[in-house]
């Protein structure tokens, strides 16, 4: 599902932050893997035993190429499959944005995974804003290059929405890291700041 | 006859003979079973670059390749065996038999009864998929072959695969279940059911009891057959192969003739088959099918796959009604919860259930990369 989001120094920066974040040997599953790029990564360097599940059937191919697991699936429909707490990291890397039922989705990545690792474009970037007041148009950047039509991203958040929801939620955030331009801003780590300048978020949450 | 690098080339079919008997999962002991069975490719030293491939329904050992200059076609998944292909025969040595109760040189109900003389008919044991599995283990051993790198099937031979991974776990590296099911719907049975109806009620059946006669149950079992190309099409493969276009006429003859296209393709499809098919071995193929179900015998689907050790690879049709998706998901999802390694894809095809056996080009890059990948992992480790 992200593959509006390849090739630019903001996707290794990405990577490499997730993979950072995930133990050695560890459980993964991979929603929305796309060409599975992210998942030979960490099963390259963090040895994970690791899955994916993914819509495209191009993808789907391309990560069996890659001698991954993959299943072909809609994640809007649910992890039935999956028991409880069955993985130790469960990653919606990109993807949030373009389900269909976001909440569905966190409930039920929350009820797999021991961790979760949500990543998003924020909405309320200022670049973002900037593009929206001054233009009147529907805001289009680097990671959102989409037109209002033709968009996969149905469900465009900031990173303000994302703690609001967290806490109405009950989910615990137990990591955040923001991006702007394919760099990581410390300066305004967990200030309010974050969501006028933060292109991007990394969350890792847990819930009982 | 020119046959281009890809292809395997002239092949024969080989017979083995299992002389003990073997006991039937209905309690009948029975032998001695020949089995009729095809090899392409070089077995390796330590006999475990072997890649069974298993037919569907009314298939033979004949996969790959020719037997002979004449031939007008090649075996039965040529586009999927040979060298570079899906089925790789420069790395894997692949085998194919025909099923136990089938028609095209193993055992089965038209075979001769050495103890009578005379063709087994209906004397022939109900048999079930397990027993296939068990035949076709026997034949493995006799080739010498350790482990299967991979069991892969259609359809039936799917059914075959799911098996032979539940009744032989430390037997199978990787399994590739290709729209199949591990149970048929009871609409799929009903079809069964009116296939078998047909053939029964031709008078020439004699209760099976027609080898010696002048005439067989040619009726019935070309019915059957076109109960079957039904269920192997669907609604859009229908319309794109024939759409309502008349055959060789323009219009209506006012009788009861063959007018549509449709009409005229299952026709000849029901009489060319008679003419390979056996009408008893056809009665016995679909019990078995219809008898298929994993989850009714070990109690449920997860109980089933428990003790599986192989890397699965599942692949459906998004047009096959026959054998649908739903199907496939629930074995995927079974092995999921069991934290089973599986891969699935669902491929577009407008080809119904016959699709596993046209889409060869995008099944072969899966199948590819499935065994491709696989091996470095085992390599890895």
């Amino acid at each position: 599902m992200n593959n509006h989001y390849d090739t630019s120094k903001g996707l290794h920066l990405n990577y490499s932050l997730i993979e950072k974040m995930i133990e050695e040997g560890s459980r993964v599953l991979d929603l929305g893997c796309g060409n599975g790029q992210l998942l030979k990564l960490l099963k390259e360097e963090k040895h994970i035993k690791g899955n994916g599940i993914e819509i495209s059937q191009t993808e789907v191919i391309q990560c069996l190429e890659k001698g991954l697991s993959v299943i072909q699936g809609d994640i809007d429909e649910g992890l039935k499959q999956i028991p409880d707490k069955y993985y130790d990291y469960v990653i919606l890397n990109q993807t949030l944005q373009s389900t269909q039922n976001p909440h569905y989705v966190m409930e039920e990545m929350l009820r797999v995974g021991k961790k979760c690792i949500v990543s998003f474009p924020n909405f309320a970037y200022w670049r973002v804003r900037f593009n929206f007041f001054f233009t009147g148009n529907m805001p289009k950047s680097k990671v959102l290059p989409f037109e209002w039509y033709n968009t996969p991203n149905i469900h465009l958040l900031t990173i303000k929405d994302f703690f609001e929801y967290s806490k109405n939620n009950k989910i615990n955030i137990k990591e955040c890291i923001y991006t702007t331009r394919a760099k990581i801003r410390k300066d305004f780590r967990y200030s309010k700041f974050a969501n006028m300048f933060a292109e991007e978020a990394i969350f890792v949450i847990t819930k009982d | 006859m020119q046959i281009d690098k890809n292809n395997v080339g002239l092949v024969e079919t080989k017979f083995f003979t299992i002389d003990e008997k073997i006991k039937f999962e209905s309690g009948v002991e029975f032998g001695p079973i020949t089995v009729a069975y095809e090899t392409y490719g070089k077995l390796n030293e330590d006999g475990t670059n072997v890649i069974l491939v298993i037919h569907a329904l009314t298939g033979d050992a004949h996969a790959a390749g020719y037997h002979n200059e004449n031939d007008k076609k090649p075996g039965w998944w040529d586009s999927m065996i040979g060298p570079d292909k899906a089925f790789d025969t420069n790395k894997y040595f692949v085998v194919c038999t025909n099923i136990l109760g089938g028609c095209s040189g193993t055992t089965g109900p038209s075979s001769i009864n050495p103890e009578t003389g005379k063709p087994y008919g209906l004397s022939f044991p109900v048999f079930t998929i397990e027993d296939t599995v068990h035949v076709k283990k026997k034949l493995l051993d006799f080739l010498g072959v350790k482990k299967l790198y991979a069991v892969a099937g259609g359809s039936m031979g799917g059914m075959q695969a799911m098996q032979f991974a539940i009744s032989y776990p430390d037997y199978v590296t990787s399994t590739i279940l290709i729209a199949t099911t591990s149970r048929l719907s009871p609409q799929a049975i009903a079809f069964n059911a009116v296939g078998r109806n047909s053939i029964i009620s031709d008078p020439n059946w004699n209760n099976g009891d027609y080898y010696d006669k002048e005439n067989k149950p040619d009726r019935g079992l070309s019915n059957a057959r076109m109960v079957g190309h039904i269920t192997y099409l669907c609604e859009e493969a229908m319309y794109n192969k024939f759409g309502r276009r008349l055959q060789n006429k323009n219009h209506y003859d006012f009788n009861f003739d063959i007018d549509f296209q449709v009409e005229s393709y299952l026709q000849h499809q029901g009489q060319i088959f008679v003419d390979r098919f056996d009408a008893n071995s056809y009665l016995y193929i679909t019990k078995a099918v219809d008898y298929f179900d994993p989850a009714d015998k070990y109690g449920s689907l997860k109980e089933a796959f428990k003790n599986t050790d192989a890397k699965f690879l599942v692949i459906s049709f998004d047009s096959d009604w026959l054998f649908p998706s739903s199907q496939s998901k629930e074995v995927v999802n079974t092995l999921m919860q069991l934290g089973k390694d599986v891969s699935y894809c669902e491929i577009k095809s407008p080809c119904g259930h016959d699709a596993f056996l046209l889409e060869y080009e995008v099944q072969s890059k899966i199948i590819k990369s499935f065994l491709n990948t696989h091996l470095q992992g085992d390599t890895n480790e």
